[in-house]
């Protein structure tokens, strides 16, 4: 009797924890389920033709649009890629065919450690490195912040699918006299080339939405940039710059900014997880 | 001799005979991804590098006063940082106290408790929250959550515990307090995955001999998975402390902005990202400039050590069980 008594009171202590574990998953996902409730409702109405072909009206005026930011966002996420992609692919590339075990722990630790740098640190360095050095905001400088904190990303997420190619194919390849450099890029980054380019993507939607190493390397601009040498808009740092202003006009449509922002990321987050689909069935 | 000679170069086995032709090309490929990587090893030096001499006149000037003083005041050129590193601390603790259990509890429901069918879906939400970014959530933060916490959850803990100095005082909104949270919704989705990751890696052995006793499936979690798992969640929460303490954007567009040690959670704070964000543009004079340098220093040094020893708490893990995590 009391045996079965424990037995009853230990399934029930079981039941309660798996429905504490399950409450704790809710409430987890519960801010992801308000923000984007919030972003439709209030952003939705604004998100329309002026907003993606306007520029930003004059203090006081009401109406205007973020095209000089969207397009702005895509210069830099561009000249991010121009640096992040082939410094991350390539020391990728190192990690997982080259280097030796011990190169490859230090390396590995390092770039770890460096996508904990907060984004913050990045915009301070660059502005210390190229601000004050050539003596005003670029669209060059908050490309370069961005690439940087791309670097390790697509460094990690790079020798992670190349390490996954089996070594069957480039054994193949060797034994047909092509050579090791050859067999690398055209053998083996070919067939991890579907996990490159989702580590490459997710990168670009992780650097889209930073807006601390912009503040004060692009720093923004409210027409449209004429010249890489001049500051440049982004949509995350005018949806900060809006969010903040006391303006109820501006708070609208920085709600239309993040709502295009957030489905923005979320796109290519789901061609990212379309993408890797593939590759689970052809590699693993 | 000739002949000897004829022979002996016809004996030499196929493959030392056929040329190589593009040594070069291998050697260069190599000396190019291996600069390429070594890009990770010249970023660390560069960015500690910039930041000390951003700031080594401040560093000069000020001393170890620096980090101990609280007078912030650019016209008398008086920097003092503690309470940037305050708020940043405060704020930070908030975060783990929400998101740590939170986290961990959804890892294990993730990994152990939760129907099958479930865990993918949920999964691939919490990725999608981590996708968000940090400003969108402060926008979130500044017109949904800080009115809704003005006006139930601070008015119901000041009833509750305005006893204490922790939740005494006026009640202004834009707090450490709602600083903390949102700094705890931003750390969710990494402790969460990373956790996850570290109960998958728990060998299966360990639960099938806890259910062979007789376990039910929370005793099974609790005895050979958690506790199994402590040093690696350990490491996913420092991980997570690390994020928090850089978090800048969604906190500095809740937490107030104000320097100033108070006990009382309601009360305005600043962070050292945020007072970064704020007054880096405004920096007028070369001394301003200098000591934000030099808490941009001081907030690196803070994540770099945090982030070092998140690292090596998981890196014990994960070599010890590589095996199932690749799964």
């Amino acid at each position: 009797m009391r045996r079965s008594d424990s037995h009853i009171w230990r399934k029930i202590k079981s039941a309660l924890a798996s429905a504490i574990a399950f409450i704790s998953a809710v409430l987890v996902i519960t801010p992801l389920a308000l923000v984007f409730f919030h972003l439709v409702i209030n952003g939705a109405s604004s998100v329309n033709w002026d907003f993606f072909t306007k520029l930003p009206a004059p203090v006081g005026t009401i109406g205007g649009g973020m095209a000089n930011a969207i397009l702005g966002s895509l210069e830099l996420l561009a000249l991010a890629g121009a640096i992040g992609i082939p410094i991350g692919v390539l020391g990728g590339v190192y990690l997982a065919e080259y280097g030796s075990a011990r190169i490859n722990s230090v390396l590995r630790f390092l770039a770890d450690v460096l996508n904990g740098v907060p984004s913050i640190t990045w915009g301070v360095v660059v502005y210390g490195l190229v601000v004050l050095r050539f003596k005003g905001f670029s669209a060059y400088a908050g490309g370069l912040a961005l690439g940087l904190i791309m670097i390790p990303l697509i460094l990690r997420t790079t020798e992670e699918v190349v390490l996954l190619v089996p070594n069957g194919y480039r054994e193949a390849a060797l034994a047909l006299g092509v050579s090791r450099w050859k067999t690398i890029v055209h053998i083996v980054m070919k067939t991890a080339s579907k996990g490159i380019i989702t580590g490459i993507l997710l990168a670009l939607a992780r650097v889209g939405g930073e807006t601390a190493p912009l503040l004060f390397t692009a720093f923004g601009n409210r027409f449209w940039n004429h010249s890489l040498n001049q500051p440049i808009a982004a949509l995350p740092l005018q949806i900060f710059t809006y969010a903040i202003s006391p303006y109820d006009d501006w708070h609208r449509q920085a709600w239309a900014g993040a709502l295009v922002l957030v489905t923005g990321i979320f796109c290519v987050n789901i061609l990212v997880r379309f993408l890797t689909r593939g590759r689970g069935a052809t590699i693993a | 001799m000739a002949v000897a000679a004829s022979i002996a170069v016809e004996e030499r086995p196929v493959q030392a005979r056929m040329a190589s032709p593009s040594r070069f090309g291998d050697k260069a490929f190599e000396w190019l991804t291996l600069a390429m990587a070594m890009a990770v090893v010249v970023l660390i030096i560069l960015i500690g590098w910039q930041l000390w001499i951003g700031s080594s006149v401040a560093i000069r000037k000020f001393g170890f006063h620096f980090l101990v003083t609280s007078t912030w005041d650019p016209v008398a050129e008086q920097f003092g940082a503690l309470p940037f590193i305050y708020g940043t601390l405060v704020s930070s603790l908030i975060a783990l106290l929400i998101a740590v259990p939170l986290s961990i509890a959804t890892a294990a429901y993730l990994t152990e408790l939760a129907p099958l069918w479930i865990r993918q879906p949920l999964v691939s939400l919490i990725e999608m929250l981590a996708a968000i970014p940090s400003v969108i959530l402060g926008l979130w933060g500044i017109f949904v959550m800080i009115p809704w916490l003005r006006d139930y959850p601070f008015p119901f803990l000041k009833r509750l515990f305005g006893w204490t100095p922790f939740f005494s005082g006026p009640i202004y909104g834009p707090s450490m307090l709602a600083g903390g949270i949102i700094i705890a919704v931003m750390i969710l989705p990494i402790i969460t995955s990373v956790s996850r990751e570290i109960l998958r890696s728990v060998p299966d052995l360990q639960r099938e001999a806890a259910y062979g006793l007789g376990a039910t499936r929370w005793e099974a979690t609790r005895i050979a998975v958690l506790s199994y798992a402590k040093k690696g969640l350990f490491g996913a929460v420092i991980l997570g402390l690390g994020r928090a303490l850089g978090e800048t954007m969604a906190v500095t567009m809740v937490i107030g902005n104000t320097p100033q040690i108070a006990a009382s959670l309601f009360k305005p704070g600043y962070t050292l990202a945020s007072v970064l964000a704020n007054e880096f543009t405004e920096a007028t004079t070369d001394m301003y400039l200098q000591a934000l340098f030099e808490i941009g220093l001081v907030l690196f040094g803070i994540t770099i050590l945090v982030n070092l020893l998140a690292q090596l708490l998981l890196r014990t893990i994960t070599t010890t069980s590589t095996t199932r995590a690749v799964q």
